[in-house]
């Protein structure tokens, strides 16, 4: 059966498709942020999920590669006046550059220390940021509003900045089945079950986790400069948020991590647990006790996440949910 | 110019002390049961709290406050092994990590309903010390003693006692451990509460020196990472000494450039210890 | 026939009853709500100074909703409904919030969030969905140097922030030559100390430290350990926690200088709390309750007034709010009269002819005066207004209390140097 004749192949991309379809043509305002928001949460859940559920790594600092990319990007276009499209590759670039010569040393580290390294090298790497000053050391860079210009309008440029992170995740998806089916992708899986045994057996293990790396950075880099350029500043505390990176790691884990379909639907879950617990007035300070309460189940009781538990229970959808 | 390094130094010193107590709760916890503890962070805020709502509805010096402090500690660390430890204890790391982690959320989004992030202060001066040409706040002076006093009775209940001798040798080797009889669940869940006890008193301390908000916790929580990688995961000793070789560095850095780097020599040298040493001074468990 | 005469019938009393539904209740001029969006930091670390300024804010909406609302050459009359979130201090809330408060809430009219760095944010979502912006507390230039057309400035910006204290300083110490600065590193004080920097150096000043903390800082030590003894001045700061605990830890520490000059802290009442180290401080002031900005004076300078005296503002806000106003109370305030005041020129809420009322504001307030750039550069910078200078001093009973040093014209006491700690 080609891949492209499995559900489990085309379910995602169906979904994301038709989804920023509907947008496009309702085409309203408050919609298209919505989506924005939630196809940016897949984006970078679903690059994450190539590292972590792939290889078993966990990467507490991810976000890390969100923030030194958007700001490269965000850099091109304003002080070098690159268009958009080019500028979100050119920071994705630097982000698959930064992951492969990082990784080739950190990865050698396991478990919670290769984590802790993580955490370590967003933290530095915000830090430099802060002091750097082609990147506007610590009071960041904007756009000056004339750039909009150049689309259109401010309109009609955010417009084009959605499309662009509906492919963009379009395209992770993509990736992140071809990664899982692929030979290499068996190897990574042989990684995650037992490093050393798939050594053993023949995996080239450190090239492997390190071109895992960079494919899971490259991602994040281009979705950064997409947001920030809609949001027409970047300052370094919005860059590097440990928190966006750990609720990378909960929707992951959330809809089952290691699957492609995972991603996708944790990250929708909890963005509309998180819009609807934000603006709720209760629950609005308590939106962060909330995810963590929901973590907590998850990695005490459903571990394999909302994808895998359907996986493991309903026989028949283990072909539509891969 | 020396003189601006020897008062830089001092503080850096003496603020590395409580840096090292809060590090030790991390670093015991580790060794123990070679789970890290994410919700460090919150745990050292709520002990700054614990001793404002103290200090400013009950009028207790925050001084003798630490000692209900650090039994609050005490029961919110048995609290949180119970619930979210004790299931993930023999799974892979990242269950532990991921676990941990969830509390530390949890503990922040409740905190932040009912404190808010407003910024709150201890208004509890002891005055200025001046030695020589230096000068700090008292308080500092005191926190550093607390931190050793705390230190020394750590060590004293370890050696010293039964429940400490149990938790050295769960630490050493679990199975055997359990094989002689030792509770090991029940020492598990005391290690954990010891653990959280140092980083509820370590942020008691805190609280003197400077204002906080629940969400303080975090950068601590980063230093004590960094801290347990110098000084050797596992190793109470070792934890002092990095802290107060870490809060040296902090001193000393800025003599030499803009107080805004000392984050990434901060964590430039994280990384490259856990790169090149991992096991730090002290060599880890 | 007889159905048709009871269908008839039916048909005539629904209607009727339709009618009288639907009928206006009897009011000759139509009414409308104009909604006024904006971020408030009820919580977070912006928390005491942005409560001041919505403080203001909800004043004016009570008072010109109680006076009767605007009303315009056509009959109808303008009612002013404000929608507020809590933006917790915080950036992203800010432009997610934002763009709820235009998408869903409607809103006709923006007022800033309170700081240059969370209006910086803000600004730009205005702009980009085609509303005006009145800023109140933000006091940065750069936000105007973006090319926005819709944002309008109320406060006295940055660069003109701290300029006055160097002023002082070589009036009361002709002979100092060192000045220190210790800055927030934010958009805010940025701005500020880069133009006092530059200020100073014209005056023939050295800046012997010149280093920004992070927003965050708690322990000022290491930046008050690199303070050169012999410094004659310190002087930054950034928002009032971390300013008032520099105060504090400079006290602490028995930093003996000149002049201590920091920003928004001091003029806030609550800056008193902290006892000695308060004594001596310099602070600059968008306002001060002892200002005076009359009609009169405004007459003799030939430009127009609006809104109530300053004594005015103070009862109601007292009245209200069972506190002193400071200056970021009168900013919240007045950031809503600028919006009554180019409606009612305007003669209408449309966005394109407010503006162009806006642009062509020259007034006179208890404020101070009020007047935009217009030119590309700089358009929505305020131009009128100028800064006060206060200082805190001991009162007979022993306790601090402020007064205004600067300019000489309105000073209430005369500066002074910080005794020897």
């Amino acid at each position: 059966m080609k891949a492209w004749q499995k559900p489990g192949f085309w379910l995602p991309l169906v979904i994301v498709l038709v989804w920023g379809g509907v947008v496009l043509l309702i085409h309203q305002d408050t919609m298209r942020e919505t989506a924005f928001i939630i196809l940016m949460a897949v984006g970078l859940a679903s690059s994450l999920n190539i590292l972590l559920g792939y290889t078993g790594y966990v990467s507490f600092g991810h976000i890390v590669f969100f923030g030194l990319g958007g700001y490269t990007g965000f850099y091109l276009l304003s002080a070098q006046g690159w268009p958009l499209f080019a500028a979100a590759i050119g920071g994705g670039l630097l982000s698959a550059l930064i992951a492969g010569l990082v990784g080739l040393a950190v990865l050698r580290l396991r478990g919670a220390y290769f984590a802790l390294a993580t955490i370590g090298i967003n933290e530095a790497a915000r830090a430099f940021v802060s002091n750097f000053g082609p990147y506007g050391g610590a009071t960041g860079m904007f756009v000056n509003f004339s750039a909009y210009q150049k689309y259109g309008g401010p309109g009609p440029a955010l417009w084009t900045t959605f499309i662009f992170l509906w492919i963009t995740t379009l395209v992770v998806l993509l990736v992140s089945y071809l990664v899982k089916h692929s030979r290499f992708g068996l190897g990574l899986l042989a990684i995650r079950e037992d490093e050393d045994a798939a050594m053993v057996m023949g995996v080239k293990a450190p090239q492997a986790k390190t071109i895992t790396y960079v494919i899971s950075a490259f991602f994040p880099g281009v979705i950064g400069t997409l947001y920030f350029f809609k949001n027409g500043n970047i300052e370094p505390g919005d860059a590097f948020q440990l928190h966006m990176s750990i609720e990378m790691l909960v929707m992951v884990m959330l809809g089952g991590m290691g699957t492609v379909m995972g991603p996708l639907v944790g990250a929708v879950g909890y963005q509309w647990l998180r819009g609807y617990l934000l603006t709720s007035p209760i629950f609005k300070d308590l939106h962060l006790a909330v995810a963590g309460a929901m973590l907590l189940v998850i990695i005490l009781f459903v571990p394999t996440g909302v994808v895998g538990w359907v996986r493991n229970h309903v026989q028949r959808l283990q072909k539509v949910l891969e | 110019m020396l003189d601006q390094l020897i008062s830089s130094l001092t503080d850096g010193l003496l603020l590395g002390f409580v840096y090292g107590v809060a590090a030790m709760g991390l670093t015991l916890i580790w060794g123990v049961m070679s789970v890290i503890n994410l919700a460090h962070g919150p745990v050292i805020a709520l002990g700054m709290f614990g001793t404002y709502l103290l200090f400013t509805h009950l009028g207790v010096n925050p001084y003798l406050a630490m000692v209900p402090v650090a039994g609050g500690g005490l029961i919110v660390g048995l609290v949180i092994y119970v619930i979210a430890v004790h299931r993930v204890i023999n799974a892979p790391h990242l269950s532990s990590l991921l676990a941990t982690f969830a509390v530390n959320m949890i503990i922040i989004g409740v905190g932040t309903a009912v404190f808010s992030t407003s910024p709150q202060n201890i208004d509890y001066s002891l005055g200025s010390v001046e030695v020589g040409f230096l000068t700090f706040p008292a308080s500092r002076l005191v926190g550093a003693f607390g931190a050793i006093l705390v230190t020394a009775c750590l060590y004293l209940f370890l050696y010293f006692t039964r429940p400490g001798k149990a938790i050295r040798a769960v630490a050493n080797n679990r199975m055997a451990s359990e094989l002689m009889g030792i509770p090991s669940s029940r020492v598990l869940a005391l290690s954990f509460g010891l653990g959280t006890m140092m980083a509820a008193v370590a942020g008691g301390l805190i609280a003197t020196f400077f204002p906080f908000t629940i969400l303080s916790g975090g950068p601590y929580e980063l230093k004590s990472f960094v801290i347990c990688v110098l000084g050797g995961l596992g190793h109470p000793l070792g934890a002092l000494v990095g802290g107060l070789l870490l809060g040296g560095l902090e001193g000393l850095i800025p003599t030499f450039m803009p107080v805004s780097w000392v984050p990434v020599v901060e964590f430039g040298l994280f990384v490259l210890v856990l790169l090149v040493r991992p096991s730090g001074l002290f060599g880890a468990k | 026939m007889k159905r048709f005469g009871i269908g008839f019938a039916v048909v005539l009393s629904l209607s009727l009853i339709l009618a009288s539904l639907t009928a206006p209740s009897g009011a000759p001029a139509a009414e409308k709500t104009v909604t006024i969006g904006f971020t408030a930091s009820q919580t977070g670390k912006l928390n005491v100074e942005a409560t001041r300024q919505i403080n203001g804010l909800h004043l004016w909406v009570e008072q010109v909703n109680g006076a009767g609302g605007i009303k315009l050459p056509d009959g109808t009359v303008i009612k002013f409904a404000d929608k507020f979130y809590d933006d917790e201090s915080k950036k992203e809330r800010v432009q997610e919030l934002y763009t709820k408060l235009i998408n869903t809430d409607k809103a006709d009219f923006l007022i800033s969030p309170y700081s240059s760095g969370l209006t910086d944010a803000s600004a730009v979502i205005a702009q980009q969905y085609n509303r005006i912006m009145i800023t109140a507390g933000a006091a940065s230039d750069s936000t105007y140097k973006k090319g926005y057309t819709l944002v309008y400035q109320s406060y006295t910006p940055a660069s003109r922030y701290l300029t006055g204290a160097v002023d002082i300083l070589v009036k009361l110490t002709p002979k100092s030559k060192k000045i220190a600065i210790i800055h927030e590193n934010d958009k805010f004080a940025t701005d500020v100390v880069k133009d006092l920097r530059k200020y100073a150096e014209e005056k023939g000043f050295t800046v012997v430290l010149f280093e920004g903390y992070d927003s965050a800082t708690a322990d000022f030590a290491p930046f008050i350990n690199k303070i050169p003894a012999d410094v004659d001045a310190i002087m930054g700061g950034g928002h009032f926690a971390d300013t008032t605990t520099l105060a504090r830890q400079l006290y602490e520490k028995k930093i003996n200088t000149r002049m201590i000059a920091l920003l928004v802290a001091p003029p806030e009442p609550k800056f008193a709390e902290l006892g000695d180290a308060c004594i001596s401080v310099v602070g600059s002031s968008q306002w001060e309750p002892l200002a005076h900005f009359t009609k009169e004076s405004a007459q003799k300078e030939g430009i127009a007034w609006f809104g109530p005296t300053g004594e005015e503002f103070i009862k109601a806000y007292k009245a209200k709010f069972k506190e002193d106003p400071s200056y970021h109370s009168a900013g919240g305030y007045v950031a809503g009269m600028i919006l009554q005041d180019a409606i009612q020129k305007a003669g209408s809420t449309d966005t394109a002819k407010v503006k162009a009322a806006l642009d062509a504001m020259d007034s006179m307030t208890f404020y101070g005066r009020l007047k935009f750039a217009t030119g590309p550069k700089d358009h929505g910078l305020q131009v009128g207004h100028e800064m006060v200078y206060i200082q805190w001093n001991k009162d007979q009973q022993g306790k601090p209390v402020k007064q205004v040093v600067w300019p000489a014209a309105g000073a209430t006491a005369s500066p002074f140097v910080c005794p020897a700690r």
